[in-house]
């Protein structure tokens, strides 16, 4: 079993007992505890399910690659599935529970999947669930829902908040162990600016646990004196609890923070992601152990090598009593002489290697150990705890020598430099024989804008293995970064390392090595996703011989841990599988983040309220004082309606339609776009941009315009004033202000730079109010200032002045039918001037109207909407607007894509009216259809409906739509089946239903 | 002008630095050769300081010079001066190619005001500029964006921040800076520096 | 992401500052034009695995447009230049031929 010891601990605080839950069972751990080392500490080997065979798995690791220890974290509004227990720092009321097992973590039926191993092959998933069809519906699909995915997803809103950060250095060292110490120092020392990040709560790495001498001085004093000084340098930052979680184009990385995830309650945000600018980025991210390939290592109880001495170096736990360790390289041994030098039993080292190993083989040996060369495991024994192994040969096919009892299995198949921040932006690996890893090929590392490299692996991650290495190595690149960035580093000399020598490491893909079907579909490689070598074996068989399509295939790597523990193992028994080198397999593409980083994170600040910016015109609080109902509008919010008590929003729409044609309407227009064009080629500038002519308005004058792309299509319109002689203004769509400003910028800027034109977006400092029906001139004239007669201010014309002392323009312009006045103040004064034209209004039963109100009004006077009419594919040409086009002009935007053969056919649909023979209102993008049958088969259409409405003041359903030779058909009824299969009939009309000669608005 | 509101009506906020809404600003764009004496002239005439250099700042009080891009200055004045100073610049240039348009009420102008290093802290957890003091500080501009949005700043002094944004989003942009000095999430990053 | 100095302000911005344009020096095709020449105007664009000329907007910025020449393998950037000129300049040329000699773009080498 596992348990506490009594005078080991370095990272704990014995004297702060805290106290967590896990399963609902009350247990208790120390203060600088891991959740998993408290798990261990409990004897709580056990923790999860496997994926795929509902296995139980035990935790494998002390660090972010452990794949088993999974555990969902707090409840309600803090939930969090999937996360790493050996990572999860233990606090005060920590609510843990285990994950992927029904009903309980001990007795789970899902485990059936493990009897039934050998019919769940790789591919099982692919080859099973492809007939018959109607299964999927009613019986894979049910299954496959059910179990799919691990963990469960949150039910509540987060309750935490997030932020990001924006840092700018110029190296940025990713690792606080003591490669990423001395780089930092060495950086820091030249004079650069310095941002170091740490993803554990500690410094050092874990060279402290491995023990040694730097300068001659043990490696946990170098560590607290190399921290102490790089605290006091003001050009260097650290960070704990920051993982750097991708490196990315021109020197950007992502930091991954996590602030209260230790100390839950304290007020400010729980992470924070540091969005870093880096000229030059050093990787000390250190190497990840691997584990061996024998049948049964994934049973409760077998676990990395140096994982086991992590949890009783750091945390005074013992995995086991009695701890067997297998290795084909010398770092294990320091398992078993640390374990040995804490009074615990170690039967028997499994060395693979046929001449053992360096020096601390003859350290353990002197201990007493017993050493067995050229051996290994040919089978673990026990299913929920290891309770023994069988030895074999390592040479052999796994005739079992001996059984030996034993609680724990500390393993270890050699180390992997961790590389993949130095490959997230394109760095690529070379294969080092000699100490079989894959590590950073410092002739190929990513480059930045410059073409120069801007990334440095130092330490275990470059493939140093020995602390002397390691020093040397990450000194060295500290200096490089320090002059990439235009210091000048210090000739002194790196720090001394001293550890004993080592003897080099086997590869062993697989233990033993000619293991039989039996024991490789036992031997795991992958522990979250449930992949074994007898998988991967058969992928390549089937033909999957590339790395990218056996991972797909198998899933192997594919879990959360993303292959930490079983990239390596996989692709050698791939390779094996093909007979080919390691190199030529080649590894899967590393890709950010490097463990998982929360939603929250990510999102930072964007949540709630500020999820995305929302415009408020002048006039928002009152509309939302009066119960506006929105409707998004770009960014913008504008009131669809105002509905009163008991109003359907239809109700509502039909009495602000009503009231306005019968007396006075008032609208919201301050989001439509304006822009002002002024000098000297403003009006040639205009002419290129407008369908028709601009130049030739006369000053005091409106006209309305149409714009299209290159590619012909129409893009816009609106209302264009001349102001003065070099000056207009131009009104857009809502949506398209921004959109025509930057249309415009870039014409003048990037074409006709030699125009003399400036343009200013001023859409926003003007709120605009549409006055509009019958009594709109009657309410103007009692506010009083302007003389806004027919005469003075006739239709199509704008005039400046004062209404109610505040100074304004008032345009004749209308989108309704009525007589209309926009009327633009400036945008502090809007909600004045609303107040004012409301109060003023009372006697004429003024009513403020929504966009449903606006759209429904401009659809009964047949004039089109850029969004509804068009839609990127319509010319003006098809909307009948061909009187809005200039026949003068040699040149448009649009103009020649429009002379295109398939935008002059006579087979385009055209704009028409459509009104339902019943008086029911049409389906919204309803088709036409016609006879016969398409190329594809199906039913022949003939135009579709654009835009539909009921209209309250016809008493109808009116509609405007695009239909084949419609303007030469009026009175045909065409078919518009609707989506429940009845079909709905309607006439072709002329669009304009209502006051057909504007004899409204012209008054 | 009684009538007169700025989209936040003098808002204001505690948190790791005081946020406030500066209310109505007199913003005027000028558009032009700034090169050329007559729109220096225009320009330095109603603002009352220097003509900036390219993205500096030349601000006294209410009154100052912004350098927007290398054709365009915003023009700093007390509010209810914005429409004669327009006029005036408008007379200045009369003649040559030029815009000029009073958008003071286009836009919100906040500030925020603190410690040196909190100031810094704040928008840099919503601006994607390099905020170090070696790299920005008083009397430089910068037009950039906060989270979702366009805006523009500048540092009257060492401990104070001015943000210009679009009028419509000042709710947004005061929210958001309301959430980036909320108390409990300070950074620690220019500390040292 | 890529960062980029507008060369009209100075600014080295990054991607979320930059509205990107597209290919850089195209002709412009008006009425009068051949189908062919309308088509290559409007469609036909290169992509190319190497050096590049784009163009850029400074967005969230000084609102001008720009060039930039950089390599589409690499995201390396040659330069930054004025968006109003029909071709890169010779300064721009050089700056390529010295890290990429032998390099071709439509016209321009």
């Amino acid at each position: 079993m596992s348990t506490r010891l009594a005078h080991t601990g370095r990272l704990l605080t014995k004297a702060r007992q805290i106290a967590f839950t896990f399963n609902g069972k009350h247990l208790t751990g120390f203060e600088g505890d891991t959740l998993a080392s408290a798990l261990l500490a409990n004897d709580q080997m056990l923790v999860g399910r496997s994926f795929k065979y509902h296995r139980p798995r035990g935790i494998i690791a002390s660090g972010a690659e452990e794949p088993n220890a999974l555990v969902g974290l707090g409840t309600g509004a803090s939930f969090e599935p999937n996360q790493r227990a050996t990572t999860t720092a233990l606090f005060d009321g920590l609510a843990a529970a285990s994950q992927n097992h029904w009903p309980s973590l001990d007795f789970d039926v899902g485990a059936i999947n493990n009897r039934l191993a050998r019919f769940f092959p790789a591919g099982f998933y692919y080859k099973t669930f492809m007939a018959p069809r109607a299964a999927w519906k009613h019986l894979f699909e049910p299954i496959v829902r059910h179990s799919a995915g691990l963990g469960k997803a949150p039910r509540d809103r987060d309750a935490d908040t997030y932020e990001h950060f924006y840092a700018f250095t110029d190296v940025l060292v990713i690792g606080g162990g003591v490669a990423g110490l001395q780089a930092a120092l060495a950086a820091g020392r030249a004079g650069a600016q310095v941002l170091l990040l740490e993803q554990t709560p500690h410094y050092g790495g874990r060279a402290p646990v491995d023990g040694g001498k730097i300068n001659d001085l043990p490696v946990d004093k170098f560590v607290e004196q190399i921290v102490a000084e790089l605290e006091t340098m003001p050009n260097v930052t650290l960070r704990l609890r920051c993982m750097g979680a991708g490196v990315y184009d021109h020197g950007y990385v992502l930091g991954y923070e996590q602030l209260s995830d230790h100390t839950p309650g304290i007020p400010g945000p729980r992470h924070r992601l540091w969005k870093i600018r880096a000229k030059q980025v050093i990787t000390a991210t250190g190497a990840i152990e691997r584990p061996l390939s024998f049948a049964g290592n994934d049973v409760p109880g077998v676990m990395l090598a140096a994982s086991v001495r992590d949890y009783a170096v750091n945390y005074g736990v013992s995995v086991g009593d009695r701890t067997v360790v297998v290795t084909n390289n010398d770092d294990a041994y320091r398992t078993a002489i640390t374990l040995k030098t804490l009074g615990l039993e170690v039967p028997v080292i499994l060395d693979a290697r046929t001449k053992g190993g360096g020096d601390l083989m003859v350290q353990a040996r002197a201990l007493g150990v017993r050493v067995e060369t050229g051996k290994g495991i040919a089978k673990v024994l026990g299913t929920k705890r290891v309770t023994g192994v069988a030895i074999c040969t390592q040479a052999g096919e796994g005739a079992v020598l001996e059984e030996i009892a034993c609680d724990a299995v500390a393993m270890s198949g050699g180390w992997s430099p961790v590389v993949h921040l130095w490959s997230h932006c394109g760095g690529k690996l070379i294969w080092d024989a000699a100490q079989a890893m894959f590590r950073p090929d410092v002739d190929k590392a990513p480059t930045g804008a410059s073409g120069e490299a801007f990334v440095l692996a130092a330490g275990t991650a470059n493939g140093a293995l020995s602390l002397g290495a390691v020093l040397s190595d990450a000194d060295a690149a500290g200096k490089a970064a320090a002059t990439a960035t235009g210091h000048k580093p210090k000739s002194d000399s790196a720090p001394q390392g001293e550890t004993p020598a080592e003897a080099l490491i086997e590869p062993v893909w697989m233990m033993p090595q000619g293991a039989g079907v039996k024991l490789r579909m036992k031997s795991w490689l992958d522990f979250q996703n449930d992949v074994k070598v007898s998988d991967v074996q058969l992928a390549a068989q089937e033909g999957y011989e590339s790395v990218e399509h056996t991972k797909r295939y198998t899933t192997l790597g594919m879990a959360t841990d993303q292959g930490k523990l079983s990239n390596i193992n996989g692709l050698a028994t791939l390779a094996r599988a093909l007979n080919a080198d390691i190199p030529a397999v080649g590894t899967t593409t590393f890709r950010p983040p490097y463990t998982p980083i929360s939603m929250g994170a990510i999102a930072g600040e964007a949540r709630g309220e500020i999820f995305q910016p929302l415009r408020r015109s002048p006039m928002h609080a009152w509309h939302e004082e009066n119960g506006a109902y929105w409707e998004p509008v770009g960014h913008w919010r504008r009131p669809y309606c105002y509905p009163r008590s008991g109003e359907t929003h239809a109700d509502a729409v039909a009495r602000e339609v009503n009231q306005t044609r019968a007396s006075l309407g008032l609208l919201d227009a301050s989001t439509l776009g304006k822009i002002i064009v002024k000098g000297p080629d403003a009006g040639r500038f205009l002419d290129m941009l407008y369908t028709n002519m601009m130049s030739t308005l006369a000053v005091g004058k409106c006209r309305y315009g149409l714009m299209c792309s290159e590619n012909g299509f129409l893009s816009d319109d609106g209302v264009v004033a001349r102001i003065d002689d070099d000056t207009w203004l131009c009104h857009t769509t809502t949506g398209g202000a921004d959109r025509i400003h930057a249309h415009m910028e870039e014409w003048l800027q990037t074409e006709w730079w030699d125009w003399q034109v400036y343009t200013a977006n001023v859409t926003e400092q003007y709120a605009q109010i549409a006055v509009v029906g019958p009594n709109g001139r009657k309410l103007l004239e009692k506010l009083g200032g302007m003389d806004v007669s027919r005469e003075t201010l006739p239709f199509m014309t704008w005039a400046d002045g004062a209404l109610a002392g505040i100074g304004c323009r008032i345009y004749r312009i209308s989108f309704s039918g009525e007589l209309s006045y926009e009327i633009a103040v400036p945008a502090s004064q809007g909600r004045a001037l609303w107040d004012k034209l409301l109060a003023a209004g009372q006697e004429f039963g003024i009513t403020p109207y929504g966009t449903e109100a606006l759209h429904v009004m401009r659809a009964e006077k047949g004039f089109i909407m850029i969004g509804d009419e068009t839609d990127g594919t319509v010319i003006p040409q098809d909307l009948g607007l061909n009187w809005a086009i200039s026949k003068k002009k040699s040149d448009y935007l649009g103009k020649r894509a429009q002379e295109r053969s398939h935008m002059a056919d006579p087979n385009r649909w055209k704009l028409v009216g459509l009104e339902t023979v019943d008086g029911s209102v049409l389906p919204d993008g309803a088709y036409a259809v016609a006879e016969g049958v398409n190329d594809n088969g199906q039913k022949a259409t003939q135009g579709r409906v654009t835009s539909t409405y009921h209209s309250p003041t016809l008493g109808k359903g009116i509609a405007m739509g695009l239909v084949l030779h419609g303007p030469d058909r009026m009175g045909e009824v065409l078919d518009f089946p609707r989506i429940d299969g009845s079909v709905a009939q309607a006439r072709i009309v002329d669009p304009v239903f209502f006051d057909k000669d504007g004899e409204k608005q012209n008054v | 002008m009684s009538d007169a509101v700025s989209a936040l009506d003098g808002a204001t906020y505690d948190g790791l630095v005081r946020l406030e809404d500066l209310g109505l600003r007199g913003m005027i764009t000028l558009r032009g050769d700034l090169a050329s004496v007559a729109l220096k002239n225009a320009a330095t005439g109603v603002a009352g300081v220097d003509m900036p250099a390219q993205r500096r700042a030349n601000t006294v009080g209410e009154r100052g010079l912004l350098w927007m891009s290398p054709d365009e200055l915003l023009v700093l004045v007390p509010h209810a001066e914005a429409d004669q100073a327009t006029r005036t610049m408008q007379a200045t240039l009369a003649g040559t190619h030029f815009l000029t348009e009073n958008l003071s009420d286009a836009r919100a102008m906040l500030r925020i005001t603190g410690t040196p290093t909190a100031v810094r802290e704040v928008m840099a957890k919503l601006t994607p500029v390099d905020l170090s003091p070696d790299a920005f500080g008083p009397g430089d501009v910068r037009r950039t964006r906060l989270a979702q949005v366009a805006a523009a700043f500048w540092m009257p002094d060492h401990n104070t921040f001015c943000i210009i944004c679009f009028r419509s989003v000042a709710s947004y942009v005061f929210d958001l800076l309301k959430a980036a000095a909320a108390p409990g999430s300070a950074v620690g990053y220019f500390d040292q520096s | 992401m890529l960062t980029l100095q507008c060369p009209y302000c100075g600014v080295q911005a990054e991607e979320t500052e930059l509205h990107a344009g597209g290919e850089a020096h195209l002709k412009r095709f008006g009425p009068g034009a051949s189908d062919e020449d309308f088509e290559a105007y409007l469609f036909m664009r290169e992509n190319p695995k190497g050096v590049h000329f784009e163009r850029w907007r400074h967005v969230n910025g000084c609102g001008k447009w720009f060039h930039a020449a950089r390599c589409t393998m690499t995201l390396e950037v040659f330069g930054t230049y004025s968006a109003q000129t029909s071709e890169p300049p010779q300064s721009i040329r050089a700056a390529i031929s010295a890290k990429r000699p032998g390099w071709q773009w439509k016209d321009f080498a």
